[in-house]
């Protein structure tokens, strides 16, 4: 059985259809990267996989473990194992991180009826994980993403992963806004985290990501619709000839 | 209903009785104070909403009800009765009022140190008049509000804290209002709990004034507090309210602070069903500090009005207030700031800060800043803030495994917290932390289908203004 199971999905926000038919599998162990220009509705796959309401399915079928991803709310996609990593993390004022990541963790682990992790247990694992994401741990005392860098809100984004410990990551446009030092401490934390159980789906717009974390396969999203799939090379032939030149092909091919 | 002549005869009647047997009645002096404060609500009566500084509150079911004045005599509950009730872990002593009179017998007292002196009003009239007439009634102003000549006019018991100079009571002192209509036969019962708290110079303490009600019925609380700070004195002050939905609650709290005193005072206002939460602090001294923090999270058809008046009289001397507002159902929630600056009040720093959530379509909050400046070398700043639950910070904690409900109250609960932060740590601040908790959570329950409307754009109103 695949971990996702993606068939003719189609979502619209507002009447506007943005997903017009996607098709995609992935299995445990693999790793996927969906590129493409801006608006051909990558993020929008993130979002409706991570079952942001805002966005209405009107088509289609989606397995997750064998189970209907659509019925579930934000919430339960999460304790099965779904986790998004935000394009624009949320600053939330008030909540400290780590008491937030603790809550979110407890809440994963009392759905699994597994026991809830105290503060003592939790905070060595904690502190492991910071070192990998190479993050200080005064971060930790403030407010949810408050004040952080852009790159800071990232390695966050990833510290959080690393701590849930998801089955399915989707990293949205995580390379976006880092410098080059700080993409490859966030591609240190998601390479730490590829296993035999574990999938990830990589959206982004550039390359460049993809040469710190190597997919197994790239596909092109293109107005709504994956207009071709392939191995990791596809991503540098994209970066050679640019998204026009798939747009154009299926232009051609819709012609 | 009843006419006006019909509510004063009634308020005539209590009146007259009281003075038959009230605490002091021999003392010239508490007697011309008592009448004269009598003779000023007669003449001014209760406030209209043609009043300013009623605008938004509506006091008629007051006015046209029938209250009977509590006596001592009247319902002590069982010392079982407040078994359940929270208590203060380390506070220094915990006095109980029972719909206003002191009940010792459910009070304790504790350890006091030397030097700090905690007693009932009403005991410490006949033990020291001298001590009481010093400050009784001289801050707290009756020309300017009915309900401050009302409950002048009743003044009888309530705590007196005496605070000695230079000593530093750390853990706080307890006063519980119990409002228990239990036994009250026809007609509702009114209070009127006055306290006087003097903190001498460079004295330090921290006093929490407690509100519940033991049952369901009618009542009419109308407290007031005087609070003199002396020169370098610092003292923290609570106010929580947290009767049931049937209670009118009228609170003032008049702070006067000396040369250099630092006075907090925190409201956090989560019960009852009439509130009004006056406070106003002097700044008489040069260099003062003060900061006026408050909570008040209403539901149901709960009406909640925070009337600020912050008079900087000296120079040097900074303000600050924090109000936090939410507000569900058909909650209705008030927050009035006014700031005067006289005329040698230079170098003022005063901030106004008023923030409020509306859960629902039918929650209602007005805002009114007020600034009044006769001096030319200050700064003022206000601005005002409404909005609704974050929902792009609601879905950043359901999608990390939150359920709705725990996302939406570690929301409310950090707002709330923003109130909370600016309270000093320690036993008192973790008491209100609990109190606020539990509140919230019933909140939620109350507001499950409130959700949907949620998702219109957030509204901001704000508005700075340096001068």
């Amino acid at each position: 059985m695949s971990l996702l199971e993606i068939k003719n999905l189609h979502a619209s926000v507002d009447g506007h259809e943005i997903l017009k038919g996607i098709d995609l599998t992935i299995n445990a162990g693999e790793v996927h990267s969906i590129m493409g220009p801006n608006g051909s509705g990558k993020s929008t796959l993130a979002q409706v996989l991570s079952r942001h309401e805002t966005y209405t399915v009107t088509q289609g079928q989606v397995l997750y473990n064998g189970k209907d991803l659509l019925e579930m709310k934000p919430e339960e996609a999460a304790c099965e194992g779904i986790f998004l990593a935000f394009q624009y993390p949320v600053e939330i004022p008030g909540i400290g991180n780590a008491y937030f990541l603790r809550s979110a963790l407890n809440a994963i682990r009392k759905y699994k009826g597994e026991d809830e992790m105290d503060a003592m247990d939790f905070l060595p694992m904690f502190r492991e994980k910071l070192k990998l994401l190479e993050m200080d741990d005064k971060l930790m005392s403030r407010s949810v993403n408050e004040g952080f860098s852009g790159g800071e809100k990232k390695r966050n984004e990833i510290l959080q992963m690393a701590v849930l410990e998801p089955k399915l990551a989707i990293l949205d446009e995580t390379d976006s806004g880092l410098d080059i030092d700080a993409l490859k401490i966030v591609a240190k934390g998601v390479n730490a985290l590829r296993t035999p159980d574990r999938a990830m789906l990589v959206v982004t717009h550039y390359q460049r990501l993809l040469n710190y974390i190597v997919p197994d396969f790239v596909h092109v999203l293109v107005d709504g619709r994956i207009v071709r799939s392939g191995g990791k090379e596809l991503a540098l032939e994209l970066e050679e000839k640019g998204y026009v030149f798939e747009t154009e092909a299926r232009q051609a091919m819709l012609a | 209903m009843i006419s006006t002549t019909e509510q004063l005869q009634s308020h005539l009647e209590n009146f007259s009785e009281f003075t038959k047997h009230a605490a002091g009645r021999d003392l010239g002096w508490l007697r011309k104070l008592r009448e004269d404060a009598f003779a000023r609500f007669c003449e001014v009566g209760f406030p209209t909403t043609r009043d300013e500084d009623w605008r938004f509150t509506n006091v008629a079911a007051i006015a046209k009800s029938v209250f009977h004045l509590a006596t001592k005599s009247g319902a002590t509950p069982e010392k079982s009765a407040l078994a359940d009730q929270r208590i203060i872990p380390d506070s220094s002593c915990r006095l109980v009022f029972v719909n206003g009179h002191f009940a010792a017998e459910l009070s304790s007292m504790g350890k006091l140190p030397t030097g700090v002196e905690v007693n009932s009003l009403a005991l410490q009239i006949q033990k020291d008049p001298a001590a009481v007439e010093r400050h009784l009634g001289r801050y707290l102003n009756i020309q300017r509000d009915a309900f401050s000549a009302l409950n002048t006019a009743f003044a009888e018991d309530g705590a007196y804290i005496h605070i000695a100079r230079r000593t530093v009571l750390e853990s706080p002192i307890h006063l519980l209002f119990v409002s228990n209509g239990i036994s009250s036969a026809q007609s509702p019962l009114m209070m009127h709990p006055r306290n006087l708290i003097v903190a001498e110079a460079e004295s330090e303490a921290t006093i929490v004034e407690d509100y519940i009600s033991l049952d369901d019925s009618v009542s009419f609380c109308n407290t007031a507090t005087e609070l003199i700070a002396g020169d370098g004195a610092i003292v923290s002050h609570y106010m929580l309210e947290r009767e049931n939905r049937q209670a009118f609650n009228i609170s003032t709290l008049r702070m006067q602070q000396g040369r250099s005193a630092n006075v907090a005072s925190h409201s956090v206002l989560l019960g009852g069903g009439l509130v009004r939460n006056n406070v106003h602090p002097v700044l008489a001294g040069e260099g003062g500090e003060c900061l006026i923090n408050g909570l008040f999270a209403g539901t149901g058809e709960q009406h909640l009005d925070n009337y600020m008046l912050v008079e900087h009289a000296s120079p040097h001397c900074g303000s600050r207030q924090f109000y936090n507002g939410i507000l569900n159902d058909h909650a209705h929630g008030v927050f009035h700031g006014r700031i005067i600056v006289h005329k040698d009040a230079q170098k003022t720093d005063a901030k106004q800060t008023n923030r409020n959530l509306l859960l629902s379509d039918d929650a209602r909050i007005d805002t009114k800043p007020q600034l009044e400046i006769y001096a030319d070398d200050v700064k003022c700043t206000h601005g005002a803030t409404i909005g609704q639950i974050d929902e792009v910070a609601l879905f950043y904690l359901r999608s990390r495994g939150i359920d709705e409900a725990s996302s939406r109250k570690l929301l409310l609960s950090a707002f709330a917290g923003e109130c909370l932060d600016r309270m000093k740590q320690g036993a008192a601040r973790s008491y209100v932390e609990k109190l606020i908790d539990e509140s919230l959570s019933a909140f939620l329950l109350s507001s499950g289908n409130a959700s949907n409307e949620l998702l219109s754009k957030d509204r901001e109103l704000s508005w700075e203004e340096v001068g």
